[in-house]
């Protein structure tokens, strides 16, 4: 069936930010989807409220709208837009869940628009608990006993009347990465685990399942065409056992352990499934529990659309899945569709691999203090590696070296106490693991505690005994069919492979000049998919400059190592060895290292050892903006000053250093990422605990302190500099005050209360460092104004976090320009426009909270955000409010705030609450934040204190009786009543703020949605492109 | 790897070397044709798949033996191809289903294997240059004298290795059913349990058996085997076939395929690698559904007019010697001919596996097909 022509017009929904669960692997698979739809001659509406992606470049599609995606938002742009389809099976269960409220509130029937690829029965079919098992059992397809409940009495109930038994795991309707779900032991669990799903379930209902914990878990990805011919695309070992979700499992690309007996009827079951739910075109994804010792299998669920293992199943065969998705969703049938790689040979045919892939999960649990480390059934990591080696050995070993961990494992001493351990899973597991067999624990043991395959715990033993084969250095090719037909794509992966009188290495250098552009590795918090957008467009550059871009990275969910985006992509660890045997085999002109965040950056200095030129900024120059001493000296002699500060060789030396500065302080060991373990110290004896809790203070790694300046407005400046002239890009000014984390606070292009005069200042003080440094390309510098005074806190010359943002904001695109200064053109050859274009630009943060139970929501200097959103508005409350509901804070219309706030707020705090009493709402706070509202005659409603009795605010919230809270610290911290405040939010969804300056601006952005949005503009129509 | 390893090398007839270390049986050396079959799954069925008599297979996914060997997974009595090349072979016994290592299992059956082979570089080199004569040698046969002796063997095209695989005596395999006799050229298991699980009597009869003892058993259905060697060389058994056209109905799966179409005047020609493996895609023409096969074929049958390949996706229509030849079956990879029917003499083949063993069952309904020419 060819290409359909009776669609013209189709939306396409992105994924949103990036949070727990829903990663960059959505603009990957989006990206791809634009492309083709683009390329088969229609016209793409495309929607996503996340900066920091290549899919909402305005190149990708017709009209890129980076608005919230809401139904109302969704509706608005259909509305002006009228698209004759809408395709949402390629931005994650955001995309699906907007697809099934536009069908249920009527807006597509309205507009007449068609859902292709997945219709809403075959969604539902596949997402409705309920419908799904009945779905399954209609089919003869054996899936575990379950239940579906809508409360805590019915989950109770069903275990009293033998219904459902323990353990059981709990997993809410319609929520991603099993969010919201668990597993249950005890009744006591089963209470609190059903209470937290039927939360986190936008529809309230959770299902009841049999536990098949223990059971190896297996998952296939599956396509199909409208022809009903279905492949398989590549089936996924999780070496954790069931019980842990497969995002947080290590998994193996192919199966391993499974005979071809029991691997064919997996592979008839998937097809049953997919063909059971309808799903019409496109991919899927069927997860099976397989019992090790009878071969029984049960379905355990299926996601209707590409998901996060479709993205690694792209990179671990080469097979473009949501590619392939996005044809079959216009008409085409796989045989239809050449395969991308051979160029001789239809889609329509099974991936056949050579070499074994491992996925590992990165965690981030250091960034969340008092969260329980055990992995469960919901996900909790961050980020992912994957591995191509040649054998598991070759590939598990990759996988470990890939993960950069930022400490190693503390190792139990003895066997007994490891053995315990390693019962429960965490993310330390695979170490201790490690540890044990290095020791000599036996394969027997170490299976009846963990369930992990014995297979994989014989391979381990022999890695841990002997290490990875010898060999020669061969670079081989992802051809998708194990060399059965020649490839054309230059995907590879290093191996070291036994002689042969052949040649073995696949790599065609061709004679141009080739550039190396290193990734960021695995996400994780502080580092995530805003480096891999740079180094996308930094391969893009040197594309186009007729270089050959060479793309090294590890991460399978990004679009850097889409092997289309470079003209070769080595797919391997980002560690000086791997990196050092790439550029032997390319000789390239340059390595660029400043695109992908610290990971490249650290291996700096061995790559300029090694003779190895680094394009752009010099390294000295990166290395003389993170020694203090130096910067501070090059700052001086520009007559730019930095808040007070020191440095301290001993915990001795810190508290000596810190009378000097004086308090309050920021304290922090050096080169960090993201903040990590950064603390503001009010007093000596704050500090001296941070220095008891955490830090050995070395002469290697100094602890930096600085003067922590209170209520300061903070600045973040991105800027261009080509050694000859420098220019301000973006200047963001944070919403939060000072003290909050630049990655955490939410931000706002053009500053809105900074005067010219401080701007030019800020201006001239960003050339002169960026000169004095001699940067080449890209320079981050965070500036704080405190009393009208100018501080420089930090400059990083590479590209930040924000260059997505400022590139969206003002319509250029800074990484690309960067590249091409790098590579030598002027910088007053590019054109850089001026953030003065008539909108406003709001940057928030989506933070991961309530995926970690036990820990707190207050905002520090520690970053622990996953993502962001960005808001675009014609004034500041309008940008705020569309950033706030993009990044799922609802903001009420009316209805009760409760405000409670540390004394030095409380002033604050009686403006704010008039301000929320004159829009209608009801003010409800405790003891003296309620006698300071009421002291200025704003009417106030007082609510105990948590230990003042009940009904207190906490019963308040868990009660739903109110819409938002407004919370500053009083006090860090585990069970004070803040703590308790914030948390219970967290488990209602009842939006939160922490911070004066957001409080304000949420009762901004609230009056001004009252007043309407005002229209809503694509960055097309706002850039004028 | 195991104790008894050696350093060894596999050799091709024009003189490219592959080191690795040699396993399995000893003594540690053996000729035939190198091919590769690129199935991730489904060794043990390979190894006992009769058509791979005088084959050395080189695995392409490179971990050989993760489960083990068990009886189920028989797909004769015996180990049949010659020799096994691996790029790493697990010995273990541990998966439920295992009844002993890979490994053990190989040298008991007399297989000589290498492991630590650089098997990408291997099959690489066949795909470019067609599979070729070779050999699995221990370090101490000097190189000169390997070649030698691969040049001494016999080449695959012109080999008739069918009649060393059949049977001596015919084998009944009870049913109420339909009855099914098979000229047996080297039958798989699983055809044997396709037949018998749609409740067929089956009696396979030594290939060398006349069209008369065929007919003798007074077959419902005739089946035509799968087996090993050169279609062309099995002259007796195709002119059994040809007295049979006419008789009875009429089906055969891969070398049966292409002897029942050498019967008919058709010709048959060597592929250049051949197609070994579990994800070929072949389109059923008379469903336009397309089908991930099981395939393990070094030969196949030319189209209309003496094409290799076939472009059109029509149900094209050929003389033979009997009667019109309808395309039933296309390769999506290659566009050979992957099965046909030839309505006049009641009869329909195909190129490929549908009975799986190893690989995918979305083929196994073509025996109810073959089942209602019986009808």
């Amino acid at each position: 069936m060819p290409r359909r022509d009776d669609i013209h017009r189709i939306l396409l929904v992105g994924s949103g930010p990036i949070v727990i669960g829903q990663a960059a692997e959505f603009d990957y698979s989006g990206a791809q989807a634009c492309k083709v739809l683009l390329e088969e001659g229609y016209e793409v509406i495309l929607v996503n409220s996340n900066p920091a992606t290549i899919m909402t470049d305005p190149e990708f599609a017709t009209r890129t709208y980076v608005e919230p995606l809401t139904p109302e938002s969704l509706a608005l742009i259909i509305e002006k837009e009228r698209p004759d389809a809408m395709l949402p099976t390629l931005g994650g269960q955001t995309a699906l869940n907007l697809a099934m409220d536009l069908t249920e509130d009527g807006t597509l029937e309205k507009f007449g628009v068609e859902l292709i690829g997945a219709d809403r029965e075959a969604i539902a079919r596949a997402e409705d608990r309920e419908l799904f098992r009945k779905t399954m059992t209609d089919a003869g397809i054996r899936i575990p006993w379950s239940i579906t409940v809508e409360s805590v009495e019915e989950a109770l109930a069903s275990l009293d009347s033998g219904d459902a038994s323990l353990p059981a795991i709990i997993r809410p309707a319609f929520t991603m990465g099993g969010q919201g779900g668990g597993i249950a032991e005890t009744r006591e669990e089963l209470e609190d685990v059903v209470t937290r799903g039927i939360s986190a379930s936008p529809i309230g209902q959770v299902l009841v399942e049999e536990s098949v914990i223990g059971w190896g878990e297996f998952e296939l990805e599956v396509m199909r065409d409208r022809n009903d011919n279905v492949v398989i695309i590549c089936s996924i070992e999780n070496l954790d056992p069931m019980g842990v979700h497969t995002g947080d499992s290590i998994t193996i690309a192919p199966a391993q352990s499974l005979t071809d007996e029991t691997y064919q009827r997996l592979r008839d079951v998937a097809i049953a499934v997919i063909r059971a739910v309808g799903v019409e075109t496109g991919g899927s994804n069927v997860q099976f529990a397989v019992d090790p010792e009878t071969g029984e299998i049960a379905v355990i669920e299926m996601n209707p659309r590409v998901s996060r293992s479709s993205a690694l199943a792209s990179k671990a065969t080469g097979f473009p899945i949501a590619k392939m998705a996005a044809k079959l969703a216009v008409g085409y049938a796989l045989e239809e569709i050449p395969n991308d790689i051979t160029r001789a040979t239809p889609a329509s045919f099974e991936p056949t691999l050579d070499y074994v892939v491992t996925k590992i999960p990165r965690f981030a649990f250091e960034k969340f203090p008092g969260a329980d480390h055990r992995l469960s059934t919901y996900m909790q990591s961050v980020g992912e590696v994957m591995a191509i080696g040649r054998t598991f050995r070759q590939s598990f070993a990759k996988g470990m070296a890939s993960r950069e961990l930022d400490s190693t494992t503390e190792i139990p001493e003895t066997d007994e106490e490891l053995l315990e351990a390693i019962e429960t899973p965490t993310p330390e597991r695979i170490d201790l693991v490690m540890a044990g067999l290095e020791r000599g624990v036996s394969v027997d043991e170490i299976n009846k505690r963990t369930h992990i395959d014995p297979w994989f715990l014989n391979e381990l033993a022999a890695l841990a005994e002997g290490g990875v084969e010898d060999g020669d250095l061969v670079y081989n090719s992802v051809d998708t069919c194990a060399a059965e037909f020649e490839a054309r794509t230059p995907y590879f992966y290093s191996s070291r492979e036994p002689k042969s009188t052949v040649p073995a290495d696949e790599v065609r250098r061709g004679d141009r000049p080739s550039v190396v552009i290193l990734g960021a590795g695995p996400n994780r918090i502080g580092q995530g998919i805003e480096f891999d957008y740079c180094c996308v467009h930094a391969a893009m550059t040197v594309r186009e400059t007729g270089r050959d871009a060479v793309m090294v990275n590890c991460n399978p969910e990004t679009v850097s190592t889409d092997y289309d985006t470079s003209d070769r992509l080595y797919f391997e660890p980002l560690t000086l060895e791997h990196v050092l045997d790439v550029c032997e085999r390319e000789k390239p002109e340059g390595v660029i290292v400043q695109f992908g965040g610290q990971t490249p950056l650290k291996l700096a200095s061995g790559l300029i050892e090694a003779g190895i030129p680094i394009i752009g900024t010099p390294f000295d120059a990166i290395d003389g903006a993170e020694d203090r001493e130096k910067f501070g000296a090059l700052i001086d002699r520009l007559g730019i000053k930095p808040p007070p500060y020191g440095s301290a060789m001993s915990a001795e030396e810190a508290l000596e250093v810190a009378e000097g500065v004086g308090f309050p302080l920021l304290v922090r060991p050096s080169f960090v990422l993201g903040g990590r373990a950064m603390e503001i110290c009010y007093s000596r004896e704050d500090l001296a605990a941070y220095l008891d809790a955490n830090v050995k203070a070395s002469p290697e790694h100094p602890l930096l302190i600085d003067r922590f300046l209170e209520n300061a407005i903070e600045v973040d400046v991105d800027a261009l500099c080509d050694g000859v002239e420098a220019r301000v890009a973006g200047v963001m000014q944070h919403v939060e005050e000072a003290g909050v984390h630049s990655g955490d606070s939410a931000c706002v292009l053009p500053p809105m209360s900074i005067g010219e005069e401080m701007m030019e200042e800020i201006r001239a003080a960003t050339a002169a460092i960026a000169l004095e440094l001699g940067v080449i390309g890209l320079i981050n510098i965070q500036f704080a104004i405190a009393d009208g005074e100018l501080f420089v806190i930090e400059a990083n010359p590479r590209a930040s976090r924000t260059v997505p943002f400022v590139s969206k904001a003002i319509g250029a695109p800074l990484a690309k320009i960067a590249t091409r200064i790098m590579l030598g053109e002027p910088l007053a050859d590019q054109v850089l426009p001026g953030m003065d274009n008539g909108h406003v630009s709001v940057k928030e943060a989506v933070l991961p909270f309530s995926r970690f139970q036990g820990t707190d929501s207050l905002l520090g200097p520690e970053m622990k955000s996953t993502g962001e959103v960005i808001g675009i508005g014609h004034d500041f409350p309008t940008a705020f409010g569309k950033a706030q509901a993009a990044a799922g804070v609802d903001l009420p219309d009316g209805g009760t705030v409760f405000i409670s706030v540390t004394d030095t707020d409380k002033a604050a705090a009686t403006q704010l609450a008039a301000r929320f009493h004159d829009l209608g709402f009801r003010v409800v706070a405790t003891g003296g934040t309620a006698r300071a509202i009421s002291g200025m005659g704003i009417p106030v409603d007082e609510i105990l204190k948590i230990g003042e009795g009940s009904p207190n605010v906490v019963d308040l919230i868990e009660g739903r009786q109110c819409d938002l809270v407004i919370n500053t610290p009083t006090g860090s911290g585990a069970r004070t009543d803040g703590y308790e405040i914030r948390s219970a939010s967290i488990r209602h969804g009842i939006p939160c703020v922490t911070t004066m300056t957001g409080a304000s601006a949420a009762v901004r952005a609230i009056s001004a949605r009252r007043e309407g949005m005002g229209e809503i503009l694509s960055l097309q129509e706002i850039h004028g492109a | 790897m195991r104790e008894r390893s050696e350093t060894g090398f596999v050799l091709l007839e024009d003189g490219a070397r592959f080191d690795g270390l040699v396993t399995g049986a000893t003594p540690g050396q053996t000729l035939g044709e190198v091919v590769f079959n690129t199935a991730m799954t489904g060794y043990q069925e390979a190894v006992t798949d009769p058509s791979y008599a005088g084959q050395v297979i080189t695995f392409t996914y490179p971990m050989v033996g993760n489960y083990g060997v068990s009886s189920a997974a028989m797909e004769s009595g015996r180990a049949q191809a010659v020799g096994v090349v691996m790029r790493n072979a697990v010995n273990r016994a541990d998966a439920a289903t295992a009844e002993a290592g890979w490994l053990d299992w190989l040298e008991e059956q007399g297989v000589v294997a290498i492991s630590e082979v650089n098997t990408r570089a291997l099959v690489r080199h066949i795909r470019d240059l067609g599979a070729m004569r070779g050999g699995i040698f221990p370090a101490s046969v000097p190189v000169e004298e390997a070649l030698a002796m691969i040049e001494a063997s016999p080449p695959m095209a012109g080999q008739d290795l069918a009649s060393a695989v059949s049977p001596d005596e015919p084998i009944e395999h009870a049913g109420d059913g339909p009855h099914v006799v098979a000229l047996d050229t080297g039958i798989k298991a699983s055809i044997v349990s396709q037949f018998t699980e749609r409740g067929c009597r089956v009696t396979l009869l030594p290939c060398s058996s006349g069209a008369e003892e065929v007919l003798d058993r007074n077959p419902d259905l005739i089946f035509l085997a799968n087996g090993p060697g050169d279609p062309a060389a099995v002259g007796g058994v195709i002119e059994t076939i040809r007295s049979l056209i006419g008789t009875r109905p009429i089906v055969g799966i891969c070398l049966g395929h292409q002897l029942l179409c050498r019967a008919v005047g058709l010709e048959t020609f060597k592929l250049p690698f051949g197609h070994r493996g579990s994800n070929h895609p072949v389109k059923d023409l008379e469903t336009g559904v397309i089908e991930i096969t099981s395939q393990n074929h070094g030969f196949a049958v030319l189209g209309p007019d003496g094409n290799r390949t076939i472009e059109s996706d029509e149900p094209v229509r050929w003389n033979t010697d009997f009667g019109e030849a309808v395309l039933s079956h296309i390769n999506l990879y290659d566009r050979t001919v992957e099965g046909l029917r030839l309505p006049d003499a009641g009869a329909m083949t195909v190129q490929h596996h549908p009975e799986a063993g190893p690989g995918p069952h979305d083929s196994r309904h073509l025996f109810d097909r073959f089942l209602e020419l019986a009808a």
